[in-house]
């Protein structure tokens, strides 16, 4: 069942998105399982520099799409591009990064093609004959083994870092123009302009040490412990998505995707329950130890320590154990 | 402004979580279903825009009888007119099939804008709003952090979330779909007047054959993706836990840091 296989991949400023070279090990791994071929697609407006490191992977070539309306991105100017480029080749699969920018037009796409969805991909598996994927639900709590049924294309989009970068399988490959010369690229939006988000802005990214917090807490009036393990630490304290929308603490103290990457040489994870989002801030942690009063919690997955139980109860013993062993 | 709010229930994320017996999803007796996160703040957002721009919220919803709930609560936040599409049909669609049901629903009146969350916490295909917006012919934005009706209210002005806190500010054309992100507004609390009026506001239920649209196009025979099993992560994998009491484990913890971890 050799497969073709497309990557569309992601640049910004004539360089690979680091989930782009992830999707490529994906490709490569999907190729290997089919008995496929990969060709990796570069959009944009100077984007030789991108493509030309996309080259330095073993792929059958690289397709760079270098055009002026490309140079912002709009889902109606990338699905133009992309509908017509791919209706052509007709690839069996087409891979993107799971980033914020292709999931905001790639099922767009699936739809303009008629062709199959399947988001957030983490594993695939061709050992049963038929092709299987697996991906998270429920916020991480439980993985799904999925399959794609019928015939014809499939547009599917790579998590991030389930792939490594480390297992890329490098090569050399020619780099070639996309034809878009009949392709009307349309822009369906304006860019108006690009801002940092959140108040002081924080800078979490060299603590040494972070006490995050998650939903787990309960409210803003609950923090008390939570503060005193900071500073007995001296710790700066950070936050899963909800603790920041709810309100119980300033924007610029969230860790994940949409926040702050850290890390530190000790990350307490208190009442968050782990999910992909908030792993992907929090990953590069040396020594990880998780609070949560729900043994199944996937952020255990990820820690080195955990306690089960209800944080606070562990919070001021916790506190407790720190200044004893001080004194 | 006329606005559709489509929302779904999905397992209230403190739930104890078990196995459904065939393996393929949860068990769902006793499951404690509640409204997903971003689609309460989507149904927020039209409910802020239809009060300033004076129009009002018709919300949708896909599933069986127990989303009836949902309806119920956003009619006592403020919509208008709920929409149930209630068919066993339905059941089991991916992101394509549920869009192309909302779709038939949505298409049957008329709106200026399309509210949808940003992803749901069960299957979190995160793909629906994007999906409908193709059929619709709009352009659609995921990850809205804010709205902004533009004046004479032919556009709209939207915040969009970006990686490692950025944000990008676009300029759209109405009628658009947007995908709500959670966190861009403080949603309001049912009222006791709101709930006693709600139980008068009109609730309409479709099934496919009301909606012109075959069986086999919707829910699970509608789809190409099928989930084949779910399972909970290996236990045994990961971290050391340490029991005890809080004050044994809290005192054992601080040992392991010092003495194992080197980090106290
Ligand atoms: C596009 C997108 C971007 C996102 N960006 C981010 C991001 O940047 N950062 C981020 O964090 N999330 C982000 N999220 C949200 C993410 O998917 C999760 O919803 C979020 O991380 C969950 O936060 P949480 O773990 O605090 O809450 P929950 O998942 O609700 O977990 C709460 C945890 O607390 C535990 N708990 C409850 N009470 C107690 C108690 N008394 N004692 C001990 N434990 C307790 C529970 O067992 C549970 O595990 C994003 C989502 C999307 C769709």
């Amino acid at each position: 069942m050799a497969k073709k296989i497309w990557v569309v991949l992601q640049q910004k400023d004539g360089k690979l998105h680091r989930m782009s070279r992830e999707a490529i090990v994906a490709g490569q791994r999907l190729a290997h399982a089919t008995g496929g071929s990969v060709e990796a697609v570069v959009l944009g407006s100077g984007v030789a520099e991108a493509a030309s490191e996309a080259a330095s992977f073993e792929l059958e070539a690289v397709w760079k799409a270098d055009h002026e309306a490309l140079g912002t991105y709009t889902p109606g100017a990338y699905i133009s591009a992309l509908a017509a480029a791919v209706s052509s080749a007709k690839p069996d699969f087409v891979l993107f990064p799971h980033t914020y920018q292709s999931v905001d037009y790639f099922p767009r796409l699936a739809h303009q093609l008629e062709a199959g969805l399947l988001p957030e991909v983490t594993e695939m598996d061709a050992s049963t004959g038929e092709l299987q994927f697996k991906r998270p639900v429920l916020g991480g709590k439980m993985t799904a083994t999925v399959r794609v049924k019928g015939e014809g294309m499939v547009l599917l989009s790579v998590q991030s870092g389930a792939f490594s970068v480390d297992d890329a399988v490098a090569g050399s490959c020619e780099v070639r123009d996309l034809d878009l010369a009949g392709t009307p690229i349309t822009a369906d939006r304006v860019l108006l302009g690009v801002e940092e988000v959140g108040g002081d802005q924080v800078d979490l990214s060299k603590a040494e040490v972070v006490v995050a917090v998650g939903r787990g807490v309960g409210g803003a009036d609950k923090m008390a412990s939570v503060e005193e393990l900071a500073e007995l630490l001296g710790a700066e304290i950070g936050a899963s998505r909800p603790v920041i929308d709810n309100g119980w603490l300033p924007r610029d103290r969230q860790i994940g995707s949409s926040g702050q990457t850290v890390a530190p040489k000790l990350y307490l994870a208190i009442g968050i329950s782990g999910a992909i989002q908030h792993l992907v801030g929090m990953k590069a942690s040396s020594v990880v130890v998780a609070i949560n009063k729900d043994p199944g919690a996937p952020i255990f997955t990820v820690a080195d320590y955990g306690v089960v139980g209800d944080l606070h109860e562990i919070l001021p013993a916790l506190n407790e154990a720190i200044r004893e062993a001080r004194a | 402004m006329r606005i559709a709010v489509c929302i779904k229930q999905v397992p209230d994320t403190e739930a104890r979580l078990r196995l459904g017996k065939d393996g393929r999803w949860l068990d769902e007796e006793d499951l404690p279903f509640v409204i997903n996160e971003s689609d309460e703040y989507a149904l927020e957002e039209g409910l802020a825009l239809a009060e300033k721009t004076g129009g009002e919220v018709v919300v949708f919803s896909l599933g069986p009888a127990r989303v009836k709930d949902a309806l119920r609560k956003a009619l006592a936040l403020g919509a208008s007119k709920a929409v149930h599409l209630n068919d066993e049909a339905f059941a089991n669609g991916d992101a394509q099939a549920t869009a192309r049901a909302l779709h038939a629903a949505i298409s049957r009146d008329s709106f200026d804008l399309v509210l949808t969350g940003s992803q749901s916490d069960d299957v979190g295909y995160a793909a629906t709003g994007s999906v409908l917006a193709g059929h619709l012919g709009w352009p659609h934005a995921w990850l809205v952090m804010g709205v902004e009706v533009e004046e004479g209210g032919e556009a709209l002005k939207v915040i969009r979330e970006m990686e490692s806190g950025m944000n990008e500010i676009v300029r759209l054309p109405l009628p658009a779909v947007l995908e709500i992100q959670a966190g861009i507004n403080h949603p309001r609390y049912a009222s006791l007047k709101g709930i006693m009026k709600a139980k008068r506001k009109p609730q309409e239920q479709l099934t496919a054959a009301d909606l012109g649209l075959d069986a086999s196009s919707v829910g699970a025979a509608g789809s190409r993706l099928e989930i084949l099993s779910v399972a909970f992560p290996e236990s045994g994998a990961g971290a050391q836990i340490i029991e005890g009491t809080p004050e044994q484990a809290a005192k054992s913890l601080v040992e392991k840091l010092q003495k194992e971890a080197r980090v106290l």
